[in-house]
């Protein structure tokens, strides 16, 4: 097989690749502030729920989550579903994983930020919803951001995890071109593929921080 | 009737008794400065009546609105000095935009800090930054003032500055409450002089008769100042 043709099966399981990036972002960072209020929350038992919760998704292979989310609706409830569920079982997956994670940070951002903050926005009278939009979330993010970018980063290289279920993603359609082939080729391609891909990826949250820098 | 009356006032921290008794009241255009040892219970007090404590027992008093400007300013680091000020107004009090822009602007000039509008907290000195506090406190039109050792995070050279603030609120007869380990500035500026020590109220009045006072507890306080 031409490169050229190698590449465009790649940028094909590329494709792939982005979305189930960019849907797992998009889900995932506001489910793991949802789950960082559960941790924190005054109400024990959904602290608790969400300890649990956390302690789990970080304690167990993301690959062994994929595949129980894919196979759990047949398995476990002797439910057929489609085709595309293959597709939304990996962005579940990702998506409940990376939330426990965003949770942690979250979490430490939070507790980051002076009791005096909370003070302050209370005696000028803001509601505790305004108190945490306006003031606390703001001064969160920024404490998070180089986390978050960590986080962002390992989740590049997460997606190829996908093969397991056979996504057509970046990774396992190299690994495919590379079977019939026998030849590793396809495979340093993709590794060249998600190198740049995180280098994009660094440049934007680089790019975040800085617009962050205004005040300290 | 008093603008602010605190009765019977009573505070613990689980078996730490802060507050065990305190009454007070506050008139409007009045100065009060509160002065006392560390750990009588002077910023619990404040805190109470700003309801950032719950008292235990009994009575506050208040029908209005009140600015509390702390020993450390707590400024929103994020907002621009002018969103400092400006924001609870528009959020909080829903008042109109230009108004309270308008209002900023006088504010920050009687501060003298006309030139610092789009400057962020951590681009000003202490004394700016309690400045701007004070103006973001005033910005509410409070009815009442208080102030929580507000130089004590100063370097001694920018301590006047503050103080000099206050003194030209006094003379506007902005009705305030002052912590504050400075003597001569609470003689100075009070109409009132309260000294609390371990939880009650030990002596009060005139700066001159509490100055003055024969009682033990208020000399030896007092001598630490004087050596
Ligand atoms: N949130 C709290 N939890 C437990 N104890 C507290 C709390 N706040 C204050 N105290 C205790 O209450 C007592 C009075 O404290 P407070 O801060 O009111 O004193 P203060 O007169 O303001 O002292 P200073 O001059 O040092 O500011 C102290 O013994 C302090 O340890
Ligand atoms: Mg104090």
């Amino acid at each position: 097989m031409i490169l050229s043709k190698v590449i465009e099966l790649l940028l094909g399981g590329m494709v792939t690749s982005i979305e189930i990036f960019l849907l797992t972002l998009l889900f995932s960072l506001p489910l793991g502030l949802v789950v960082a209020g559960g941790r924190m929350s005054k109400f024990a038992p959904l602290r608790w729920i969400a300890k649990v919760y956390i302690s789990i998704m970080r304690g167990t292979p993301l690959m062994l989550q994929l595949i129980v989310v894919f196979f759990a609706p047949y398995y476990v409830f002797g439910i057929n579903l489609s085709a595309d569920y293959r597709f939304i079982a990996v962005i579940i997956a990702f998506t409940i994983n990376y939330a426990a994670y965003f949770a942690e940070i979250y979490r430490g951002g939070i507790e980051s930020i002076n009791s005096g903050q909370y003070e302050a926005a209370q005696v000028l009278g803001y509601s505790k919803f305004q108190t945490f939009f306006i003031i606390i979330l703001p001064q969160v993010f920024k404490v998070v951001l180089p986390s978050i970018t960590n986080e962002v980063i390992t989740l590049v290289k997460d997606t190829s995890l996908s093969f397991v279920i056979a996504i057509p993603e970046m990774f396992t359609v190299a690994k495919q071109i590379a079977a019939s082939e026998a030849s590793i080729a396809a495979l340093l391609v993709a590794g060249v593929f998600y190198y740049v891909f995180n280098m994009i990826v660094a440049f934007v949250m680089e790019h975040i921080e800085n617009r962050l820098d205004y005040y300290e | 009737m008093s603008l602010l009356e605190v009765k019977n006032l009573k505070k613990s921290f689980d078996d730490n008794v802060v507050l065990k008794d305190i009454s007070l009241n506050v008139e409007r255009g009045e100065v009060l400065a509160i002065i006392g040892p560390s750990g009588s219970g002077k910023s619990t007090l404040l805190r109470c009546i700003t309801d950032l404590e719950q008292e235990d027992s009994g009575e506050i008093n208040f029908d209005g609105t009140f600015g509390l400007v702390f020993q450390n300013f707590n400024l929103f680091p994020h907002h621009s000095v002018m969103k400092n000020i400006t924001n609870a107004p528009i959020k909080v009090q829903k008042r109109d935009k230009s108004e309270v822009f308008e209002h900023a602007r006088k504010l920050l000039s009687q501060m003298g800090l006309s030139d610092k509008e789009d400057a962020y907290p951590c681009e000003l000195s202490g004394g700016q930054q309690q400045r701007v506090s004070i103006a973001r406190a005033l910005a509410m039109n409070p009815d009442i003032l208080f102030f929580d050792e507000p130089t004590s995070a100063l370097d001694p050279e920018l301590t006047g500055e503050i103080l000099n603030v206050i003194k030209d609120l006094a003379a506007n007869n902005m009705t305030m409450v002052i912590v504050t380990h400075e003597m001569a500035f609470a003689r100075n500026v009070a109409d009132t002089i309260i000294f609390m020590d371990g939880g009650v109220i030990v002596e009060e009045g005139t700066p001159e008769e509490v100055f003055s006072s024969d009682n033990q507890r208020m000399k030896d306080f007092l001598g630490k100042f004087y050596d």
